[in-house]
């Protein structure tokens, strides 16, 4: 089901070390079929962010391979393959919210009528329709993070990249926002890989949970999440849902990140 | 209505200094009497008017001489680290060059009547505060609005056009008030060492040689209204073009 040959990332015994002397990624192996929901899960200093870094091609592995939709990194990059998501939503202050959205797609050389056309589905997707000339900073968080999400899913990459989006919300703004990811997801179909620090948001949203392990980082366990799909409310108080909190807390512990925390990596790996 | 309180004691403080002169009776050749030089002003306000806006004309052309360069400077540095690296450290010594001593030096290379002489000096002073704030806005940007960038494949024209001159700009503006300001001393200071008599500079020197000194303040006081109304534009300008900074909503106050 996963084979190399459809997978959208196919990564083999990938390493990162820093100049530091620190390794931050050790024999990384992970296929991501097409629609799939990856959390990177672990510890501060695993290198989840790195790893999420990698994948995108903002930085370069040490060794092992790295294969994007079944072209390097760079070439994905190239073409437009990646929508990122940071935890700070990045919008550039000196443009309204739809110039925000249409920036990549400025880029990308589209013709206005296409760029306004297109802003319009995706302000309508994150439900933010009526915002349109409004100031990044007269937004809520959650609301600037909508249209970071809107910016990122603007030109239909193949991959979504989001490092801990919502770790700076609070849990009912996050809670929400899980919600719309996941309508957005379903609708868009495009393939997640989602960096977070809470169990519950990594269950609740992923198809699978990579759990990983601190110094040097690499991969502790996958865990497969069988929740019935769509997701919602009721997903929460799922009994199978705790089941599966337990068993990524478990595999957490067994990795024993938390007693390996201690020095992080690098600066972005401090939550 | 928040400029109300500012003008309170602009007028208090006049009105102090009236009183107090008056009161002790203080000779007016140490402090003269804000009404005396309102007088003097007043008798040859035309005059007055001519020589600082001649002197505001050299500022005003050294400012944009030193500003355009240090700007332009700025672009390379961030754009070159190593070119960066390497005449950084000769763009701080200039810093340190003692400027009025260079007034004569100036004068004697472009010719003491040629405004040109005083453009060099403001725009020289000009240029080090505009170029270290621009570069300052250049380089600290958000790295994730820069990945962001890297991540839609965008070229180093791109960031630059799309990140860093736009987050630039608030930082070039700090720069831009303070040149402005620095642009009239230049000018002033300039012309201390020799210009045509209608400089505003020359005029108060001499004004002070002949111990008219209440016309003496009248020209010192314009040359800061110059100044002050200098600084009012680019702030003007600032606010204009930046409206979407955190800086320029809310308090106001600069």
């Amino acid at each position: 089901m996963r084979g190399r040959g459809d997978s959208v990332v196919s990564i083999q015994t990938l390493t990162k070390s820093f100049s530091t002397g620190v390794t931050a990624l050790q024999d990384i192996d992970l296929e991501i079929a097409p629609g799939e929901f990856i959390s990177l899960i672990g510890p501060s200093g695993c290198g989840k962010s790195t790893l999420l870094r990698v994948i995108g091609d903002l930085v370069e592995p040490t060794s092992g391979t790295l294969r994007v939709n079944g072209k390097t990194a760079h070439q994905a990059r190239v073409d437009h393959d990646y929508g990122i998501v940071f935890q700070d939503a990045v919008l550039y202050d000196w443009r309204t919210v739809q110039r925000n959205v249409s920036l990549p797609l400025e880029l990308l050389g589209w013709d206005r009528a296409k760029r306004k056309e297109r802003v319009r589905e995706m302000l309508e997707l994150v439900e933010l329709t009526g915002f349109e000339s409004s100031r990044p900073w007269q937004l809520s968080g959650g609301m600037q993070q909508r249209v970071s999400i809107a910016r990122a899913l603007s030109f239909d990459p193949a991959l979504l990249l989001m490092d801990e989006p919502f770790g700076a919300l609070d849990e009912m703004t996050r809670e929400r926002l899980n919600m719309e990811l996941l309508r957005i997801w379903e609708k868009s179909g495009s393939t997640v890989v989602f960096v977070t620090h809470s169990i519950p948001e990594a269950v609740f949203l992923s198809t699978r949970v990579v759990v990983m392990s601190a110094r040097p980082g690499r991969i502790a366990a996958t865990i497969d999440v069988d929740l019935r799909q769509p997701r919602g409310g009721e997903t929460r108080e799922d009994a199978r849902f705790f089941e599966l909190v337990t068993e990524v807390r478990e595999a957490l512990a067994a990795g024993h990140g938390e007693a390996a925390g201690g020095r992080s990596s690098s600066v972005e790996e401090l939550f | 209505m928040d400029w109300v309180p500012a003008v309170v004691v602009f007028l208090v403080g006049i009105g102090l200094w009236q009183g107090l002169t008056t009161l002790f009776d203080v000779e007016t050749f140490l402090l003269p009497k804000p009404s005396e030089i309102a007088q003097a002003f007043w008798e040859d306000k035309a005059t007055l008017w001519d020589y600082g806006l001649y002197t505001f004309k050299e500022a005003a052309g050294g400012f944009v001489l030193g500003s355009s360069l240090g700007i332009l400077t700025a672009l390379v540095l961030a754009r070159f680290r190593t070119v960066g690296l390497a005449l950084m450290p000769f763009a701080v010594a200039a810093n340190a060059v003692p400027i009025i001593a260079f007034a004569p030096i100036t004068n004697n290379w472009f010719g003491l009547l040629n405004p040109f002489s005083k453009m060099a000096i403001a725009a020289v002073l000009c240029f080090f505060p505009v170029m270290v704030n621009t570069l300052r806005g250049l380089t600290s940007v958000n790295p994730r609005a820069i990945e962001l960038m890297r991540s839609y494949a965008a070229g180093n024209a791109s960031v630059f056009r799309h990140v860093r001159i736009p987050s630039s700009l608030p930082f070039m503006f700090t720069g831009l008030k303070v040149a402005a300001v620095l642009s009239m001393i230049g000018a002033i200071v300039g012309e201390y060492f020799g210009g045509p008599t209608n400089a505003l500079g020359v005029s108060i020197l001499n004004d002070t040689q002949l111990f008219n000194f209440p016309r003496a303040w009248a020209g010192i006081a314009l040359a800061s209204a110059f100044g002050i109304a200098f600084y009012g534009a680019v702030a003007l300008a600032e606010r204009l073009t930046t409206s979407w900074h955190p800086s320029t909503r809310g308090f106001r106050g600069e």
